[in-house]
């Protein structure tokens, strides 16, 4: 998203200059690697065929590098490093699976745990387990996120006892798809929380109700209102859905839906994110347009 | 693209005249191009015109390319002083005067320490009483309930930077300026005990000059040094400092001359217009210290004569200094002192017909540790929440406003002043082979006389400690470099106090924090209340640190306090090294890297007892 006024617009050549791919060369756990340059050293471990945990990444937002599930080790630098936002160079030579990777990742994964309702974070769940992280070792009484599940609306809900503060959400309202800017980080240190102003009612906020954010949400913190409501009458059976691919027909631009359905009856929408128009973005209409299919 | 929403609340008269005019009296100050045209060109209130259509995508996000996103700091400091809160109507309408998205606003408010969002209920001033260490062992806990006996409204600070004066208070005023009752004339000039000595090099003026006339720091010899800078031209100015081997006095010792040739050597490329920065880090937040405030306070020109040839020597501009909130004395002083200078030729443009031009800007803070980091400081200064941005990439290339940027901290840059005029091969021949001029001190604690000491570098603790009256009692540890350094034992005192001998100690001089406490000094409470401040200045960004110093903090507090965890204390402390390990390698800023680590000396150093608990 470019600034229509920005000073850059008129002389920004930056991408239509480096059209001839570069490469860099680097190694994986002794594995030399080689992608273009520009790619982050997540892609390259990813190239190797090396599994890398993320909870903040995804391919269709901004990398604001917070979680730090995803460091790694890189010879010559003091500290881990974050391998979705750092760039892949010429000559690194990292180390995804060191006892000092090891440790940091199990202790996000155990911090989260101890503070964090994750039970629906399904690959926090299996991570957790690969790394052995214990975060029953805090105690009971170690301090939990505790927030009331707001419902304040038909469309979806906000359960922020399970919020990793991942911050997707909100790029997905701002910069990265929606620009309505609906919600942001408000607070500090273990009292931040994705809020509106003043915690307003999602209904008296700007929220246009894309959905946007609860599609980018890792930890069902948000979620659907029809997935809460099945959930809660414990009917919430995702690996019997079934996923049908179609275009959206409210308008001409063409969106790549993804109907999830569950008994006859669709249950959520989403749109892949490596889809062109979209990437994983929709609007109110496709997003929960079948609602009025379904007669409300 | 629809229009940024803003709810229903409606400003009452009062907030919707300060918001008028923090927009239009900034905007107007800050020369901003076009919007100061269309800012005078408004509404009788100084209030701003309409905002080109366009503008507003680019201000809504974190797009950084905006003219008036940074003036949501001011407004919402005029907002709070008018109030004592930041009312939903009150920040609606500043939103729509900056055109900032209100969730945005809500998120930076909520950010500081200094700001509140919900009614106070009342509309008296508000004492922040600190807590910190050298507060805390002259009896916070104690002042505290006495105010509040008195019927006083109190809030619990974290260090106000007066630890030698405890226990600290800074008072946020109602409808009125802030102001700290210490601050007499009498007092500041008492935090340096050693004024007027003749050996003294950053500290000389102090008491001889009067900090509220150019006239006087004039005939104390002051702009000689900015006139010196422009027969020695720019690059012959940064060369200077190169070769005097100056570090950065804010804590994290980088040579300032590599950071000045990077920025001197960035030129305006096709994509970036031809602005740089230099900013100046007065946000002195580090418990324990208060250098800075005593140079703002008592020697305001040589700052801006500091960073008017920082701009020279760069090739900038523009100057900002980001000063820290509870600040009111210094923050005065130094308005009054740029208001001067600049009448008096030495800011503005063709500065002394050198054809150079450059003009500094004073921004508050509003009570954020973290905000001293320099990438949060941009954020903050932005208009954006006070988060540490991943380095690379670095200042030098992209800082405040994403331009290359100089950032300093005021020791470091009074420094400069004798660089330029003696040369750097002269600075480089003071001090030690690896630590080149003269460092301050701050003094607190269980000290004869606290207060600010300057001290070629060489010295060691125990003769900085002397200079300082020597130790009331008998000295058990001293906290070096402050809440983001270490403890050392009285076995150190014939440690020199260099960048090399502080480090073979394995310490840190940090900011230049000595704080000495006694064998009377119950230290659990102490080393308990370092846990928590850094719980509580954490940002929040990141996992390691937003959660991590909070389960170090309760870690601590059970060790130190439950009697019943007998056999449980080595699972506890492997608990420690376990946080501290993943604080230090995954965190994203110095805050999470450092906040295990005055906690791990001083149990390393058997400060507090893990007996019998
Ligand atoms: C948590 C944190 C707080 C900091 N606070 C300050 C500060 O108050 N003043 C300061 O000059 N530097 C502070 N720093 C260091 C700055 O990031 C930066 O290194 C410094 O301003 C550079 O100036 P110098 O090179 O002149 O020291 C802080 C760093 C961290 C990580
Ligand atoms: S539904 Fe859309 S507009 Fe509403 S908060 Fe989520 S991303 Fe923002
Ligand atoms: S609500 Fe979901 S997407 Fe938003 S920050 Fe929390 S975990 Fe991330
Ligand atoms: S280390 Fe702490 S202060 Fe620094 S970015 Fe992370 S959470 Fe914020
Ligand atoms: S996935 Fe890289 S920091 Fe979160
Ligand atoms: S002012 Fe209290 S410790 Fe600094």
């Amino acid at each position: 998203m470019t600034a229509p006024s920005g000073p850059n617009s008129a002389t920004d050549t930056s991408n239509t200059l480096t059209a001839v791919e570069t490469k860099v060369t680097l190694k994986i756990d002794g594995q030399e690697v080689e992608v273009a340059s520009g790619a982050s050293v997540l892609d390259a471990c990813t190239a190797a065929g090396i599994e890398t945990p993320t909870l903040c990444y995804a391919e269709n937002l901004t990398p604001v590098n917070a979680c730090r599930v995803c460091v790694v080790e890189q010879s010559g630098s003091r500290t881990l490093v974050p391998s979705c936002s750092r760039q892949a160079e010429d000559g690194m030579e990292i180390q995804t699976d060191s006892e000092r990777v090891r440790h940091s990742r199990k202790m996000v994964l155990e911090f989260l745990g101890s503070g964090v309702d994750l039970s629906q974070a399904d690959p926090l769940a299996r991570w957790s387990e690969q790394y052995e992280a214990d975060p029953s070792r805090y105690g009971t009484e170690a301090e939990k996120i505790e927030e009331p599940v707001r419902v304040q609306d038909e469309l979806y809900i906000r359960d922020y006892d399970k919020c990793v503060l991942c911050y997707k959400c909100v790029e997905a309202c701002g910069d990265d798809a929606q620009h309505t800017f609906a919600i942001a980080v408000a607070g500090r240190g273990f009292g931040a929380r994705i809020s509106t102003e003043f915690d307003t009612e999602l209904p008296d906020s700007a929220c246009v109700y894309c959905g946007n954010c609860v599609a980018v949400c890792p930890t069902n913190a948000l979620q659907f209102k029809t997935e809460f409501d099945l959930r809660k009458a414990d009917n919430w059976r995702a690996d019997e859905q079934t996923v049908t691919q179609t275009v959206c027909s409210y308008c001409g631009v063409g969106c790549n839906l993804e109907l999830h359905v569950q008994d006859e009856t669709i249950v959520k929408v989403t749109s892949p994110n490596d889809h062109s128009v979209t990437s994983g973005h929709l609007c109110i209409k496709g997003r929960f347009g079948w609602q009025y299919v379904h007669g409300e | 693209m629809a229009d940024l929403h803003f709810g229903d609340d409606k400003p009452n008269d009062q907030e919707r005249a300060v918001v008028d005019q923090a927009v239009g009296q900034s905007l107007a100050e800050s020369g901003n191009g076009p919007l100061l045209e269309k800012a005078n060109a408004g509404p009788a209130t100084g209030g701003p015109a309409l905002l080109v259509e366009s503008e507003r995508l680019v201000l809504g996000g974190s797009t950084r390319r905006h003219e008036r996103r940074h003036l949501l700091l001011p407004t919402l400091h005029a907002l709070q002083k008018s109030q004592g809160w930041i009312s939903p109507g009150g920040l609606n309408y500043a939103c729509q005067q900056l055109q900032v998205p209100p969730a945005e606003a809500y998120g930076v408010a909520t950010f500081y320490e200094m700001f509140r969002v919900d009614d106070p209920g009342h509309d008296e001033d508000v004492i922040h009483v600190c807590v910190d260490a050298a507060c805390q062992i002259s009896g916070s806990a104690d002042k505290i309930a006495e105010l509040k006996a008195a019927g006083k409204k109190v809030h619990a600070s974290p260090c106000l930077g007066q630890c030698e004066r405890p226990v600290a208070q800074f008072i946020q005023g109602r409808g009125k300026a802030d102001w700290v009752e210490a601050d007499s004339d009498s007092a500041t000039a008492k935090a340096v005990p050693q004024a007027g000595d003749p050996g003294l090099r950053l500290l000389k003026r102090i008491g001889r000059a009067d900090p509220t006339s150019i006239d006087s720091y004039v005939s104390a010899g002051g702009y000689k040094a900015l006139t010196k800078a422009f027969e020695r031209g720019a690059t012959g100015v940064v060369d200077e400092v190169v070769a005097s081997g100056l570090m950065g006095r804010g804590g994290a010792a980088f040579p300032t001359g590599i950071k000045w040739q990077a920025v001197a050597a960035e030129q305006p490329s096709g994509d970036r217009p031809p602005q740089k920065y230099v900013v100046v880090n007065a946000d002195e937040s580090e418990p324990g210290t208060f250098k800075d405030r005593t140079l703002m306070e008592n020697d305001p020109f040589a700052l801006i004569e500091a960073t008017t040839i920082a701009g020279f020597a760069t090739g900038a501009t523009k100057g900002w200094i980001y000063i820290r909130g509870e600040y009111p004395l210094a923050t005065e002083r130094l308005n009054n002192a740029l208001d001067q200078a600049r009448a008096a030729g030495f800011l503005g443009a063709d500065i002394g017909r050198s054809s150079f031009s450059f003009d500094i800007e004073v921004r508050r803070g509003a009570g954020a540790y973290i905000c001293g980091e320099e990438t949060a400081l941009f954020n903050s200064l932005e208009g954006f929440r006070g988060e540490p941005r991943q380095k690379p990439p670095f200042p030098t290339t992209n800082g405040l406003f994403d331009q290359p940027t100089a950032i300093n901290n005021p020791e470091t840059l009074f420094n400069v002043l004798d660089i330029v005029m003696d040369g750097g091969a002269t600075y480089a021949a003071i001090g030690t082979d690896g630590s080149n001029g003269s460092k301050l001190f701050c003094l607190s604690g269980n000290v004869v006389n606290p207060g600010v000491y300057e001290v070629d570098f060489g010295a060691t603790l125990g003769e900085v400690l002397d200079l300082a009256g020597g130790v009331v009692g008998t000295l058990s540890s001293v906290l070096l470099g402050g809440a983001a350094g270490s403890f050392v034992g009285p076995d150190r005192l014939d440690m020199p106090l260099t960048f090399e001998g502080s480090r073979a100690a394995g310490a840190s001089l940090g900011s230049g924090v000595i704080m000495a406490f006694n064998e009377d000094v119950e230290m659990w409470p102490v080393v308990t209340r370092i846990a928590e401040f850094f719980k509580n200045e954490s940002c929040g960004q990141c996992v390691p640190c937003r959660i991590g110093t909070v389960r170090q903090h309760e870690t601590l507090v059970k060790l130190g306090t439950a009697p019943g965890l007998n056999g449980s204390a080595p699972d506890a402390l492997r608990l420690l090294d376990d946080i501290d390990l993943a604080m230090k390698d995954a965190s994203i800023c110095g805050l999470g890297h450092t906040a295990a680590t005055a906690v791990r000396s001083a149990i390393d150093l058997g400060l507090v007892s893990l007996e019998h608990r």
